[in-house]
């Protein structure tokens, strides 16, 4: 072929590094091990009349979707608490830094936050692969992260606060509901990465233990837009309820082939664990009216501490926000923090560590107490119903906040749970 | 057998919104041999331009036909502002042209992020779209086979235009042997913007259409573009007949993995037949045939 500008085959091979490359950027990215052997000597400035703390969220890339959602809701929560007084009268000055959807740049930025700014702690984070990148930063540099996504479990780190649901919180409570109103089989689906292996392995686990059938087992790469197989399949299954531990963009892809192969919510339940307010616009709410998730807050929750927040919320970025569960728990850990600063009367954090235990905050979503031993936050469960609005409705709520088991060792079933991370 | 008719169904209803998404680029990546990295971008924008079109327009039915022309209009103007002020500049140096039109997709995000927001958009499917159709035991959702239409009608209007108007015959012959078709009086450079005009309008046609059954986010054409460069180059470089038939056969070659195993298991197993097939057959189903001596 007489082409002047024929593509070379090294063309092709950089074409195809830079295709897996952008592809697999959201889905992995090794951690940056934290090179610096001993922990090094603090320098956060605690005698100004400012105190420096860190919002580390995606300002850029896959996860900014929903990350720059997060950071809004430090900014508002930090707001509110200088408009009071500020902590142990000292102003919080937040620093901002974008951790662009890529594990590494997280931990990068983490050091930089830690050690070129000195913050006090940070606030953020929202993927696993983010939090494992960033997890012997703060652990080398002894300093704090609070983390505000529902995950997988199985982690208890020191210089963590995981103020997000794990699973006993969120996955356990949704299956509970399920089995309670009479689900006998089940099918999951799920995006391929470690939170729905590992939420599919404690479902499995749960169902072998409750009598409840698992039909199928689906995964779809991250990102992946094509469910005619995996819908017929799950239509072809006769199951009664659908588990979906997607993420991202292809749940508007499966939302929008399951309805339109004419399944609905009365037929064949979904119970997603990773749709919020946020998301639902963007599916479509004639294609996911009636379906249910599990999360702690949804923006309807009826109590005055509630309205309060989603109307300071509206204030401040638009009346036709919606604020949704990971927005809540991160506005709730600039509190929990605030309030254990103010308990261990120091911002140093072997103070904060061993004055956490107990402190609650009357979050938007009810109390959450802090759990001194495992780092994780005590909170309500609740299972909501998408309606017509695109807003979520709580039909099922736990009694009182469940305390949080990050490991399972409360359940006799999940005591043979072999969980590959 | 029920079975097999399902699988075959869902192959190709899966191929023709993967040929709707490589048809572009068989033209600009298998005509012109441009490797295009915005071209995932192009798609976005036709995603975009039916979400706005049905903002203004209100009716699902009527702003989704609509839709379709604005959309090619937008992705080829893109194409054509982005061929005449880059491409043409890069066209002796293909590794350049690469990172250069990776940048400009990279540009095009952050535009629709800023523009509308990071949060996915919703375009509501028409009603006359809504819900299946029985075919031999298997439910097809009618999206699908609205896509499967706009696929072969995309395809019989791209293979009528080249074949048989004086443009196409340009196309034909500066693809065949530029050197010869400028002696014979073509401007190439005319012909290399027509081409690239058509290209990116094609994957602006994709976009609108593929709103029916995908996500409408900044990021929404990155899904597609690694299957539309599968397609073109499995298909063989400069072939509409390749790109079809290659088209058709990974989406039944992934449905019918799928079946069998999950959905990302399937993809690495599509992949797999694809190193093999191009260790075997490295110039794609069908080349070009030239007089050329390169």
């Amino acid at each position: 072929m007489q082409n002047r500008f024929k593509p070379t085959s090294r063309a092709l091979a950089a074409s195809a590094a830079i295709l897996i490359a952008a592809g697999s950027a959201a889905a992995c990215g090794g951690a940056r091990a934290g090179d610096e052997t001993a922990a090094a000597e603090s320098c956060v400035d605690t005698s100004g009349d400012t105190i420096k703390v860190g919002a580390l969220n995606s300002l850029s890339g896959t996860m900014a979707i929903s990350e720059t959602t997060v950071n809004d809701a430090i900014h508002l929560a930090v707001d509110e608490i200088n408009a009071a007084g500020g902590v142990m009268d000292k102003q919080i000055e937040l620093v901002d830094e974008d951790g662009a959807s890529e594990p590494t740049v997280f931990a990068e930025k983490a050091e930089k936050l830690i050690r070129e700014d000195c913050v006090a702690s940070v606030f953020g984070g929202w993927t696993s692969a983010s939090r494992k990148a960033m997890l012997p930063v703060f652990e080398d540099n002894d300093s704090l992260l609070y983390y505000p996504v529902q995950y997988e479990g199985l982690e208890a780190s020191e210089n963590i606060f995981y103020t997000g649901a794990t699973t006993n919180q969120q996955i356990i409570p949704a299956l509970d509901y399920l089995a309670e109103t009479g689900v006998k089989s089940i099918y999951l689906v799920g995006s391929d990465y470690v939170f729905p292996r590992t939420a599919n392995a404690i479902i499995n686990a749960y169902a072998a233990a409750h009598d409840i059938e698992v039909l199928g087992e689906d995964y779809v790469q991250l990102g992946g837009v094509d469910f005619s197989t995996i819908v017929q399949q799950v239509n072809a299954s006769g199951a009664d309820a659908v588990f979906n531990t997607l993420n991202g963009d292809s749940n508007v892809a499966f939302f929008r082939e399951y309805s339109n192969v004419g399944l609905t919510a009365e037929e064949m339940p979904v119970m997603s664990v990773s749709i919020a307010e946020e998301e639902v616009g963007g599916i479509g709410v004639e294609n996911i009216e009636g379906q249910l998730a599990a999360w702690n807050y949804y923006q309807t929750v009826e109590s005055d501490v509630n309205s309060t927040f989603v109307e300071a919320f509206k204030a401040a970025y638009g009346a036709d926000r919606v604020t949704s569960d990971p927005m809540e728990a991160a506005y709730n850990s600039v509190y929990l923090w605030a309030a254990t600063v103010e308990k261990a009367e120091s911002f140093a954090v072997a103070d904060i560590q061993a004055n956490a235990d107990g402190v609650s905050f009357e979050s938007p979503e009810g109390t959450v107490v802090i759990d001194g031993d495992n780092h994780h936050v005590a909170k309500t469960a609740r299972i909501g119903e998408i309606q017509s609005d695109g807003l979520l409705y709580t039909v099922w709520e736990s009694e009182g906040p469940i305390e949080p088991d990050p490991f399972l060792e409360g359940y006799d079933w999940a005591a043979d749970l072999t969980v590959t991370e | 057998m029920d079975m097999l008719v399902g699988q075959l169904l869902t192959g190709l209803s899966t191929g023709s919104i993967l040929l709707l998404a490589a048809l572009g680029l068989s033209l600009t990546y298998g005509q012109m041999g441009v490797i295009n990295m915005a071209h995932g971008e192009f798609i976005m924008a036709g995603c975009y331009t039916a979400y706005v079109t049905q903002q203004v327009i209100g009716d699902a039915g009527v702003s989704l036909l609509i839709a379709l022309p604005i959309g090619f209009l937008v992705g080829g103007l893109m194409g054509f502002i982005l061929e005449a002020l880059l491409i043409r500049r890069l066209y002796h140096r293909p590794l350049d042209t690469l990172l250069v039109t990776f940048g400009v997709g990279l540009i095009l995000q952050q535009v629709a992020r800023d523009s509308f927001g990071a949060q996915a958009v919703n375009v509501s499917v028409p009603e006359f779209l809504r819900g299946g159709v029985d075919i031999l035991g298997t439910t097809l959702p009618k999206t699908r086979l609205f896509i499967m239409a706009l696929a072969i009608v995309a395809v019989t209007a791209v293979t009528l235009v080249l074949r048989f108007t004086p443009a196409g015959r340009r196309i034909r012959a500066v693809v065949g042997n530029r050197d010869l078709a400028e002696t014979a009086g073509i401007s190439t450079r005319k012909v290399d913007a027509a081409t690239f005009f058509i290209g990116s309008g094609l994957a602006g046609i994709a976009g609108v259409a593929l709103t029916l059954i995908g996500s409408t986010s900044p990021t929404t054409g990155q899904s597609y573009l690694v299957d539309a460069f599968l397609v073109v180059v499995a298909g063989g470089m400069g072939r509409i007949k390749g790109a079809v038939i290659a088209a058709v056969a990974l989406g039944t070659l992934q449905a019918v993995f799928e079946t069998n195993s999950t959905a990302s298991l399937a993809k690495v197993g599509v992949f797999i037949v694809i190193v093999v097939f191009l260790q075997l057959r490295p110039q794609g189903l069908f080349t070009l045939r030239t007089r050329s001596l390169a």
